[in-house]
């Protein structure tokens, strides 16, 4: 058993650089997400990848076209049910709203799934991901959406923090909240759609979340715990890669098992 | 339709489990814990298949591990509330893991896989349901419902208003574990029925409903699980009708359905009363 070994392989260098593309853009997106407390919202999108990728299946049309088109409609779903305000009883009812929208798109992909009964073997990837038979075209696709997705986030990120840390000064100061708001859910949705092809859409959550509530807990400079998020969703990713690469169980078990590792060290040792 | 065995085990089943997830499903909204309700159902998944891998009974694991982890998760938040991101990096882990039990028991003939135990956890299969499986769903539905009314009054004041119902003398933190007991309780049971991922839907979506329509929390109690009632009755029978349809996707789209049409009525009924305050 080889390190080198892990290059050798055309589908094992797409799955790394695909992996790893997934991985910047994730947890880059997933520390405004923890910073912003939509964690269940990008809970939700990221199973709304699933009825996308099953429709997309049932109609015979390319499953990644799927995911981001199912991606963008529940961003703008959630942003249109979402009113912000943070307080209390709204956000009962907020999270209520977010929880139907996640239900009725489970419901839906479970009957697509149902409808298209030759599914049935590829749910377990649908849900849990697979790192095998990535091809060319889609470490292309992943690229362009990458440079895309964290072009769009470096542009708005100071505004973005500001309304993030402080909605009522920001709105106050000129920022267009809302429409950052909007703008942010879209990219989320961008990511997770992403990232579901390669982690499946039950486990994209641990690329999103547990790389940001590590780096939030170890340190709280803005700019050095985005980087420190950044940092570890690559690590666990290459590393959950190489492992699952010689075991025969799911890439996902490594990458969420090594993450949440991580999370609980840094959580004892503070 | 009732002429079939398998539909009356569904009804009675499916009402009491209705009856569970609108009742606690209301204080799981006025909470603002749809989030770890979610989680648990994702919990109840893992804690099925690793049962599976095991080879021991679904339902042992399934009740075991949902249980003991609602517990935990408040006993490791304060006033057994918990964190958003806490719940989040956990329970990626947890499906992580059943991500593993799931390939386990699959891969091994031993467990005596037929390969849908995934499919059957994740999205139930409340047709499939014998008479003795259905009184237990019915009994422990009955026994959550029962479990949460009891402690209803003082569950409302310390959901509403922590610090208050504290200074009155009240362990909130105690309150709040033996709902989240009660939650662990049917989300296991609700899982059975329409399944790990659409638990959420009878969950939030009747519950939600009653929320916007009435501030009243005994009629929002009572409102909450009647609709659920509806939809679980509703998504029964249309499953039965039109069999394309798996029940949990008709019984959870008819929850869903219920929420939106009392959002916009809700809406409704609240726009004509901002204009006369501005005006």
């Amino acid at each position: 058993m080889h390190i080198d070994e892990l290059f050798q392989f055309h589908f094992m260098t797409n799955a790394l650089i695909a992996g790893t593309l997934v991985a910047v853009m994730a947890s880059a997106i997933g520390w405004f997400m923890v910073v912003r407390q939509q964690t269940f919202a990008g809970h939700t999108l990221s199973l709304v990848a699933f009825p996308g990728a099953a429709a997309a299946a049932l109609a015979g049309a390319p499953v990644f076209v799927g995911y981001f088109a199912a991606c963008a409609a529940g961003a703008l779903a959630l942003s249109a049910v979402s009113s912000g305000d943070g307080h209390a009883r709204s956000l009962g009812h907020e999270s209520a709203a977010i929880g139907s929208v996640q239900a009725f798109a489970l419901g839906l992909g479970f009957l697509f799934v149902s409808l298209y009964h030759g599914l049935l073997n590829g749910l377990d990837s649908l849900l849990f991901g697979t790192f095998l038979g990535i091809t060319d075209d889609q470490v292309l696709v992943l690229l362009g959406i990458a440079v895309l997705a964290l072009g769009t986030l470096a542009a708005i990120a100071r505004p973005l923090l500001f309304a993030s840390v402080d909605a009522d000064v920001a709105r106050a100061s000129g920022v267009p909240v809302a429409a950052l708001s909007a703008g942010f859910l879209l990219l989320l949705g961008l990511a997770v759609a992403a990232t579901s092809q390669i982690t499946g859409a039950l486990l994209v959550f641990a690329l999103l979340v547990t790389p940001a509530a590590t780096a939030r807990l170890i340190t709280s400079r803005p700019g050095l715990s985005l980087a420190l998020s950044v940092a570890i969703g690559l690590v666990v990713t290459w590393v959950g890669l190489a492992i699952a690469y010689f075991s025969i169980y799911p890439v996902g078990f490594y990458v969420t098992s090594l993450a949440f590792g991580l999370y609980v060290l840094a959580r004892v040792l503070r | 339709m009732l002429g079939h065995e398998f539909m009356r085990n569904a009804f009675l089943a499916g009402t009491f489990v209705a009856l569970a997830c609108g009742v606690v499903g209301y204080f799981v909204v006025l909470r603002a814990q749809v989030f770890a309700g979610d989680a648990l159902s994702h919990v109840a998944f893992t804690g099925a298949l690793a049962a599976a891998a095991a080879g021991i009974d679904l339902r042992i694991g399934l009740f075991a591990v949902t249980i003991l982890v609602a517990l935990g998760m408040g006993a490791a938040g304060e006033r057994a509330r918990v964190d958003d991101a806490v719940i989040g990096s956990f329970f990626a882990w947890i499906l992580g893991l059943g991500a593993l039990f799931l390939s386990i028991y699959t891969t091994s003939s031993s467990g005596g896989g037929d390969g849908t135990a995934g499919v059957r956890v994740l999205f139930g299969s409340i047709f499939g349901l014998s008479a003795s499986e259905a009184r237990l769903a019915a009994l422990l539905g009955a026994l959550a419902v029962a479990g949460v009314l009891a402690i209803a009054r003082p569950l409302l004041f310390a959901s509403v208003d922590a610090e208050v119902a504290e200074a009155k003398g009240l362990n909130v933190r105690l309150i709040g574990l033996v709902f989240l007991g009660a939650l662990g309780l049917v989300a296991a049971e609700a899982t059975q029925a329409v399944g790990a991922l659409l638990l959420l839907g009878l969950l939030s979506g009747p519950a939600g409903a009653a929320h916007r329509l009435t501030a009243n929390p005994y009629a929002g109690i009572a409102l909450s699980a009647a609709l659920a009632l509806l939809a679980t009755w509703g998504g029964l029978a249309f499953s039965y009708l039109v069999p394309d349809v798996p029940p949990s996707s008709a019984i959870v789209s008819l929850a869903v359905a219920v929420y939106m049409a009392a959002s916009v009525a809700a809406q409704r009924a609240r726009e004509p009363k901002l204009e006369s305050v501005s005006s």
